[in-house]
């Protein structure tokens, strides 16, 4: 397949693997956050540390969009599905992630909900032409990778005069949660960033360069490929090793220092900054995440469904908020394995195949693979 | 009168024992379906048996869309069905179909399914020899629902089964893999996408017997449907109670399969198939069969795949293409799209 084989040949990743061992300092220790959680599944799938010298560690970072989402946003999601009956559409991700109760939206969904899964805004659109006498809702989640086609979905809506289609935006941003991990009192020792690949495409490799200046830490912005995190590890160490706390760029077939600009203006037009969010995890960030703008008002759900807003704790015992932060692998909760597995999960690290639980479950990395 | 095919649809009527039934029986279902037994007209069919084992294998069809590249609910339904019996390394004789309706599907569509079970029989040379006809209100069903089964003779000296794959053991495929549900998902609501990519919906039961006749004692059959590959292998280790290696590079996948899984976020190791098999034999006998297999038209892209390994924790690994490995787990859940 063209432009994707060349990004997992396994020649050129011994070359990279080779200079790696050659170059990182035997007598230092490189703890990289991979941020995104399609980085993380890449790391896995294809079995990355296989190929690294022992004192290369990859730390898997928040970038999971289902991840971080509290579970008082999903029991919202299911509020207007189940008491306002308004038909739900939803990106598969998010469909088994248990919310208070335990209970996830497939379940609502054999309840009796109208719960829908769609691969794009597009088809939430598309639900709500056919279904003028329903109210639909599209629940609108992710990085700003997946903001502009909300953005997009919400001005078409408009233009076309639908009265019935409105979205529960939960649009979060990447700069904030970094500068979070970073301040953050019970910080991990992070050496490096491997930055975002699809977010940066939207937002520009410069966003970052704030963040490198001001906590002394290279970003290394990375393709989702198994070569581009190899290369990008490269990279990482070279910075490291030369003391260099820049923003690189190793995804250049698709990042620019500006980034999408014109996405970016569509963002801005329709949406805007909140005050403060809470990330799973991580807890309040301000200043981190998106809400439809005063004028667009008529298409957001948080104002046309009234929901009771209630904070629900995580599950005891589940360490998914100090894996968020990267101060714990899964291995070290005592729910991994034992009651929390892909087919019952209790936190969102498991449930998301971008979840580092659930990379770590599926490709075995607990089970010393020989 | 007689049954308006082309205009006409299922009703209540057509479920109910009555004339309505008889007819639709008559002049659709025994029409295209018509062989000896079937004629017999009695509520099952009558025939002699062979001496020695015999197998017999269930199995129901809800597919949608019905009708997808490559095939339909009808042939699908004979094809799965032989394929169950294969499977054990038998010789495939008899179906039975069951047919659920619902009430206003098209009488033409449903003709255009018998139409093309009966096909899939004849060129199988297998009959359906009794089937049955329920006819539920609108709403309750999705269009048609079948359910088979087969019944078929394993040769002497044949003990094909799941749990005798042993450490040393080759593992080959009889060709690519994710085709069927790769076709099915370019059709779902929602989700059209162009391609051209055919479901590989087959019957596998005459390269299970030339595979047979030079190789007896093959070890283990399965044919890697829902879960696809990855499922399949885990099914055969646990019931063996052994590990499995297997290596990414040597696992055929067509390239338009492998776009489409990389476009929706899903990984061909675990989508379904409906006309390959996995097979599991004695290292020294994996050269052979694999140039028979490479003989039959459903063969043609045969490989080696891996092998067999001694494993108390029963896990089928992987030697990623990028020179990693991976364990290959069991499907869990389904198998839902990435959304970033």
């Amino acid at each position: 397949m063209k432009y994707v084989d060349e990004f997992r040949d396994k020649e050129q990743a011994r070359k990279i693997a080779a200079a790696i061992a050659r170059e990182a300092d035997p007598d230092r220790h490189y703890r990289l956050m991979e941020f995104c959680g399609g980085h993380t599944h890449a790391i896995f799938r294809y079995g990355v540390p296989d190929l690294l010298p022992e004192n290369v560690e990859y730390v898997h970072g928040p970038g999971c969009p289902v991840c971080v989402l509290p579970i008082g946003r999903l029991d919202e999601a299911m509020q207007m599905v189940e008491r306002h009956e308004v038909i739900l559409c939803t990106y598969g991700d998010m469909m088994r992630v248990p919310g208070g109760k335990r209970r996830s939206l497939i379940q609502a969904k054999a309840d009796g909900a109208d719960v829908r899964m769609v691969y794009s805004t597009q088809d939430a659109l598309k639900i709500a032409r056919e279904h003028p006498e329903r109210q639909v809702v599209f629940f609108a989640i992710g990085f700003e990778t997946t903001t502009p086609p909300t953005a997009v979905a919400i001005k078409q809506a408009r233009a076309e005069g639908l009265k019935n289609f409105s979205v529960f935006c939960n649009h979060v941003l990447t700069p904030p949660a970094l500068g979070a991990l970073l301040n953050s009192e019970t910080r991990v020792a992070i050496d490096g960033f491997l930055g975002p690949s699809h977010v940066s495409t939207v937002i520009g490799s410069a966003a970052y360069e704030p963040f490198a200046e001001h906590y002394h830490k290279p970003i290394v912005i990375t393709g989702f490929e198994p070569l581009d995190v190899l290369q990008a590890t490269l990279m990482s160490v070279r910075l490291l090793n030369e003391g260099r706390n820049i923003v690189e760029n190793e995804y250049t077939r698709a990042v620019t220092p500006a980034g999408n600009t014109k996405a970016q203006a569509l963002m801005n037009e329709v949406l805007e900054l909140r005050e403060s969010f809470e990330w799973r995890g991580l807890g309040l960030i301000p200043d981190s995440a998106l809400r439809i703008r005063e004028e667009y008002a008529a298409f957001d759900a948080e104002q046309r469904f009234a929901v009771e807003a209630q904070p629900v704790t995580d599950v005891k015992g589940c360490a998914c908020p100090s894996i968020l932060r990267g101060q714990q692998k899964p291995l070290d909760c005592k729910l991994f394995g034992t009651v929390c597995t892909p087919e019952n999960p209790m936190g969102s690290c498991m449930v998301s195949s971008e979840g580092a639980c659930a990379a770590y479950w599926s490709y075995g990395r607990f089970r010393g693979v020989a | 009168m007689k049954l308006d095919i082309k205009n006409g649809r299922v009703d209540m009527s057509h479920g109910s024992g009555g004339r309505a039934m008889a007819q639709l029986i008559e002049e659709l279902f025994a029409k295209h379906l018509d062989n000896e037994l079937l004629r017999q007209g009695n509520d099952g069919a009558c025939f002699p048996i062979e001496a020695g084992r015999m197998v017999m294998a269930a199995d129901g069809h809800v597919i949608s869309p019905l009708f997808f590249p490559g095939g339909d609910i009808g042939c699908l339904s004979v094809h799965g069905t032989i394929n169950d019996v294969a499977m054990a390394g038998a010789r495939p004789l008899y179906l039975s179909a069951g047919f659920i309706l619902e009430e206003g599907y098209p009488l033409a569509d449903l003709e255009r399914i018998v139409i093309s079970m009966a096909e899939a029989a004849r060129s199988a040379g297998v009959s359906i020899v009794t089937g049955d006809t329920k006819v539920v209100e609108r709403g309750k069903g999705d269009g048609v629902f079948i359910t088979t089964t087969g019944v078929g003779v394993v040769p002497e000296g044949v003990h094909v089964s799941g749990d005798r794959a042993q450490p040393g053991d080759a593992i080959l495929l009889s060709g690519s893999m994710g085709d069927h549900g790769i076709a099915i998902l370019s059709k779902r609501e929602n989700l059209e996408f162009e391609t051209t990519i055919h479901s590989d919906t087959a019957a596998l039961h005459t390269l299970v017997a030339d595979m047979i006749k030079v190789v007896p004692d093959i070890h283990c059959l399965r044919d890697p449907t829902r879960g696809g590959l990855a499922t399949t292998l885990n099914e055969m280790a646990r019931q063996s109670g052994v590990g499995m290696q297997i290596l990414e590079d040597d696992i055929p996948v067509k390239p338009e399969v492998a776009a489409a899984c990389e476009l929706l976020g899903l990984d061909p190791l675990y989508i379904a198939n409906e006309g390959k098999l996995i097979t599991i034999c004695d290292p020294d006998d994996a050269d052979e069969l694999l140039s028979i297999m490479r003989a039959h038209p459903l063969g043609a892209d045969a490989a080696y795949i891996g092998r067999v390994v001694e494993d108390e924790h029963q896990l089928v690994q992987m030697q990623t293409r990028f020179g990693g490995r991976r364990v290959v787990d069991w499907l869990a859940g389904e198998q839902l799209p990435r959304i970033c």
